[in-house]
């Protein structure tokens, strides 16, 4: 969930009243935001960095606010006023329009076709007449770094240029070019670098390092040109020093460079539906032109109203209240979506404005009338749907089990199903390929490399852990493992084992013999060779030579137990003569 | 028994007594130091009943060492008097006697004797009276035998000033007789035996007391893992609200069903490789219902079923990536779209508690792996109040009563509530599980029915877990570092209580 970092005062001062911070925190709730923290700046510095650092920082009080990841609408101070303002009903949502330039003429931005190979989509606009304080530049830049964050996935899927425009001059030609054949002063530097040189400077920006990545190994890298050859931005990476923007910047060009168009659409509505409000004509956007290879042509920014038909008896059934279509049609006024009835059949004309790209279904209207009702004021209701519950064989016999091998002495452990390959092979004896384990591609540690193929390393850890505890200890934990299987859909399956481990001053196979006794008794198997259990000596480099057996019932063999490999006891840091069972427990089903 | 013998005559003095003896009389009638009888009085006490004894504390006066010579010899002053001759004494050299200086000054005071200053030789002393009455010494006298009561207060401090009584505290015992007094002391025996109930020797035998203060023997057994406890009370819960428990014994999963069924983008940040364990080996799934998955990636890519859709390049390639499950929804999505290939639908409830893998950054609360508890229902016309109406039931088992719901964002669910119930120690409203209907998105390609809606909710098994039994770091609870010592010592788990 993003988090929004507001000026308390500000942000009061903008909502026209005060709160507490209980009453703000409230509000939020109702919202469906959340007031995570109330800070500082030099809070912040001096939690970070220690008091020394953060003399002189500001504390002018912060709220952090944490919005739901699908509303880009309120990551800015500017749009939560106006989400929370419209809630309340003390304003109406203003309507955005795209105008065209007094002169007539757009802004052009013409891609070539270059991008293909990096980058294909672009779209752009043009905030005329604006009047940016230091507050509102602030957040501008703020706003810009929220939605690179999410909705552009770390710049991936949209990068956004901002520009004054009165430093360059149109049309705009947004091409990819080899690296090498890329150079220009980029922001806040003092001399110009070729890209490949760039890349190298950022490597070590604690910011900009991680974007390198989206362009690194491409052939070309995107690049926006004025028509006096002056480069705009080279994106996702880095603007040019050129035409960046000041407080006293007052028409912006913005580009938004991308590999997903609608994206790109979405993120552009967000900034200039944000900033148009300090345009000298409110709310208005300057239109721009895109004219893509082979002459395609598009007017930006879309600013979409939608309209969609929504009856009041859908909205009540989804919702669960009784609620007239009028009252409806306020609620979801309030929620930023302009509706009202139409006809007589309880039909709601609901408009969807270019802000709220997160209404794709009906059913995101339906959880906005509830929103705006307040989920805490509705009825709570029990279903009338009958059924029959019923266990998961595999789950009652595990259940049924687990309390009888306590019942039998033995305690419980609860191990981790990722573990090394160590584990599962080097520390028993084993060769990682005879294991048939499921190997994870990116583990930040060699805790999780594979999943487990067997209980028994987990369970003699467990042992490792508590050596302090009286002896002897018994352990058990019946659970899954996973083994790769071809004949299922993902290629593996998970198995349901029994394993239990007896460690003492001797080793005690007695006793874990008994237990496998005990355990057959329990699933009603008798000792036999046809159709009940049996043991038989087998070989196997976890165990002690002549101290292992393998374990067969039903006429297939279902996992070993005997005398654990001196070498597997020191592996696992233990001193004590070891014995354990491991065995399938799924053909008892 | 420390001295059997003067048990015995502790007995048979309490015998003859008339109500009861106090223990110094005893010791001292039977020449015997107090702390002797003290012992029998407690070796009899510990038998049960014989006697009772009630502990005294009196204070009495004792003549001090200085107050015996007294008593023997006399007080320094009448010494003074007696040895003073009728021509007198010269003062220096009275003053050398043993009882000189302090019998001169009292026997002065007294009057007895008088001083001539101006006698030749220096001063002299001569008897005032003729005869004296030693009271100090008639004092002492009586003390000695027991009879300072008739003393005056004021006498007796005169003579503890003077150092020759002193004031002492006596513990004492008040024994009487008990309920099963008897004047002789029988052997008791410790337990019951086999021969003492095949003779019947058991009725006329004392049985030594037990020791109730002390513990008795943990027996000798095995334990249930504390977190499985807890498991099995929500299994409990779920079937008695009717849910049918859902086989999640698949740990590793498509992104298919655990991403793209749910609708969830292929862009989405869960889908990344710091959130998300993604399989080398077997790297890729293979098969999928082909027609179920052509719908799948047009609502993604086109939208439909009245959805505008996300309108990107919805690729297989994404789809078929194996991971480890970020949530066992992925297995609710296999069974709702099990249930859509019914030929009728029928309404189900349906749950399951297993493990699920997120590649996080680990601290005290989080794991790589954790158990998620899920909940499901579908049938036709569910609505936003029926979801929190059966969460408003499932949390009352869970003995948690005040409940109230935070719209949140999800993207397979919409509505989608975040579920807070009121922490009283904390004080303050907490986060314990996440919840909404699921998206038509979802379900429409599935095949299920229009008019069927699915609500469902979710939380961790740890979390209420590490709350009920107080552990703060998670891994003293999950994995091989756990304290096996809290694993025996944890009690049963009654979540409602």
């Amino acid at each position: 969930m993003p988090t929004v970092s507001v000026k308390r005062d500000l942000l009061f001062e903008s909502l026209g009243r005060e709160y507490t911070d209980e009453e703000f925190d409230e509000l939020c709730f109702e919202f469906g935001l959340e007031l995570d923290e109330i800070t500082s700046e030099k809070d912040i510095i001096s939690k970070e960095q220690g008091d020394v650092k953060a003399e002189g920082a500001s504390d002018v009080i912060l709220y952090k606010i944490d919005v739901p990841a699908n509303r880009y609408d309120l990551l800015c101070l500017e749009g939560l006023v106006r989400g929370l303002q419209v809630f309340k009903e003390r304003t109406e949502a203003p309507r955005y329009t795209r105008v065209n330039p007094a002169d007539g003429e757009p802004q052009k931005l013409i891609i070539t076709e270059e991008t293909a190979l990096v980058r294909p989509h672009a779209v752009a606009a043009v905030l005329r007449n604006i009047t940016f304080t230091k507050d509102r530049y602030e957040s501008f830049i703020e706003l810009q770094e929220k939605l690179h964050q999410n909705v552009c996935r770390k710049r991936t899927l949209v990068a956004i240029g901002t520009h004054d425009l009165d430093t360059i001059s149109g049309p705009f030609t947004f091409t990819a070019k080899p690296p090498a054949d890329i150079k220009f002063k980029p922001l806040n530097q003092s001399k110009e670098y070729t890209a490949p040189e760039l890349m190298n400077l950022y490597k070590t920006d604690s910011h900009l390092r991680h974007f390198l990545h989206i362009i690194e190994d491409k052939p070309v890298y995107p690049v926006i040109y004025d028509s006096n050859g002056i480069v705009l931005s080279m994106p996702p990476i880095i603007n040019g020093d050129h035409s960046k923007i000041s407080l006293n910047t007052k028409n912006v060009f913005i580009e938004c460079t991308a590999t997903d168009v609608t994206k790109a659409k979405i993120v552009l509505d967000m900034v200039v539906t944000m900033f148009s409000e300090y345009c000298d004509k409110p709310f208005t956007v300057e239109a721009a032109e895109v004219v893509y290879p082979y002459g395609k042509t598009c007017i930006y920014p879309e600013l979409p109203y939608r309209k969609e038909t929504i009856t009041s008896d859908f909205i009540n059934k989804k919702v669960g209240f009784n609620e007239t279509p009028e009252s409806i049609a306020k609620l979801l006024t309030r929620m930023y979506l302009k509706s009202e009835v139409i006809g007589e059949g309880g039909e709601i004309e609901v408009e969807i404005p270019p802000t709220r790209s997160d209404i794709i279904h009906a059913c995101d209207i339906v959880e906005d009338a509830a929103m705006a009702y307040g989920f805490n004021n509705l009825k709570r209701t029990i279903p009338r749907t009958y059924t029959i519950a019923n266990q998961f064989p595999l789950n009652k016999l595990t259940e049924l089990l687990r309390q009888d091998l306590a019942a039998a002495g033995f305690t419980e452990a609860l191990t981790f199903a990722l573990c090394s390959q160590e584990d599962i092979a080097e520390k028993l004896n084993k060769d990682i390929s005879s294991t048939k384990a499921a190997h994870i591609a990116n583990p930040k540690t060699a805790e999780f490399q594979v999943a487990r193929t067997t209980l028994l390393a987990g369970l003699l850890k467990t042992v490792a852990a508590n050596r302090k505890m009286p002896l002897p200890l018994k352990l058990f934990e019946i659970s899954d493992v996973v083994l790769k299987d071809e004949t299922r859909d993902v290629g593996a399956r998970n198995n349901r084992r029994l394993c239990a481990v007896y460690y003492n001053k001797s080793p005690g196979f007695e006793v874990i013999h008994g237990l496998l006794d005990r355990t057959m008794q329990l699933l009603d198997v008798k000792p036999g060779r046809e159709k009940g259990y049996y043991i038989q000596a087998a070989e196997d480099s976890t165990f002690f030579p002549g101290r292992c057996a393998e374990v067969f019932a039903h006429g297939q063999s279902i996992g070993r137990l005997g005398v654990l490999h001196p070498d597997v006891i020191n592996k696992f840091e233990l001193t004590m003569p070891c014995s354990a069972l491991d065995i399938d427990i799924e053909p008892f089903l | 028994m420390a001295d059997s013998g003067a048990a015995e005559s502790l007995l048979q003095r309490l015998d003859q007594a008339d109500g009861g003896v106090d223990s110094q009389q005893v010791a001292a009638s039977l020449g015997v130091d107090h702390q002797l009888v003290v012992g029998a009085v407690k070796s009899l006490q510990a038998l049960g009943e014989v006697i009772c004894a009630e502990l005294r504390s009196s204070k009495h006066w004792e003549v001090t060492e200085e107050g015996k010579e007294i008593v023997e010899k006399g007080s320094h002053e009448a010494r003074v008097f007696s040895c003073i001759p009728a021509e007198g004494m010269a003062q220096s050299q009275l003053m050398t006697l043993p009882s000189g200086k302090v019998g001169f000054s009292k026997a002065m005071s007294n009057k007895w004797i008088k001083l001539d200053k101006t006698a030749e030789g220096g001063p002299r002393i001569y008897k005032s009276v003729d005869s004296i009455e030693d009271t100090v010494k008639d004092r002492l006298q009586l003390v000695q035998r027991g009879q300072a009561g008739s003393l005056e207060e004021k006498e007796k401090n005169e003579l503890k000033k003077r150092k020759l009584l002193s004031e002492v505290t006596v513990k004492s015992y008040w024994i009487t007789k008990g309920c099963s007094f008897s004047t002789t002391v029988t052997k008791q025996e410790t337990e019951l035996t086999p021969e003492m109930l095949a003779s019947g020797a058991w009725r006329d035998k004392k049985f030594k007391p037990y020791n109730f203060d002390a513990l008795g023997i943990i027996p000798d057994c095995g334990h249930l893992h504390p977190l499985m406890k807890v498991r099995t009370q929500f299994r409990q819960i779920f079937l008695e609200m009717g849910f049918t428990e859902m086989p999640t014994n698949n740990f590793i999963e498509s992104s298919f069903w655990n991403f793209d069924a749910l609708f969830q983008p292929q862009q989405h940040p869960a889908r990344d490789q710091h959130d998300t364990f993604f399989l080398s080996d077997p790297a890729i799934a293979t098969e999928f219902p082909l027609d179920y998955l052509e719908r799948v990636k047009r609502v993604h890519s086109e939208g439909g079923y009245g959805s505008q859709g996300y309108k990107y390049d919805w690729k297989i390639e994404e789809a078929q990536k194996n991971i480890l499950r970020t949530h066992t929804t992925a297995v609710s999505a296999r069974m709702l779209y099990r249930l859509a290939q019914q030929e009728e639908f029928t309404p189900v409830k349906y749950f399951s508690i297993d493990r699920v893998f997120r590649n996080e950054t680990l601290d005290a609360t989080h794991l790589a792996e954790f158990h998620q508890v899920e909940g499901v229902v579908a049938d036709y016309g569910l609505t936003l109040g029926d979801l929190m109406g059966v969460l408003h039931q499932f949390f009352i088992k869970l003995g948690i009563t005040k409940l109230r719901f935070k719209p949140a964002f999800n993207p397979y669910t919409e509505p989608s509530m975040e579920v807070f119930s009121y922490h009283e120690g904390l004080k303050k409203w907490v986060e314990v599980g996440n919840s909404g209907v699921f998206r038509p998105e979802m379900l429409l390609p599935m095949g299920l029915p229009e008019g069927v809606s699915v609500i469902a909710w979710g939380l961790s098994l740890e979390r209420p877990t590490m709350i009920k039994y107080g552990i703060n770091n998670i891994r003293e609870l999950v994995g091989h570092k756990v304290n096996l010592q809290m694993v025996y010592d944890s009690p049963v788990c009654r979540l409602d209580s």
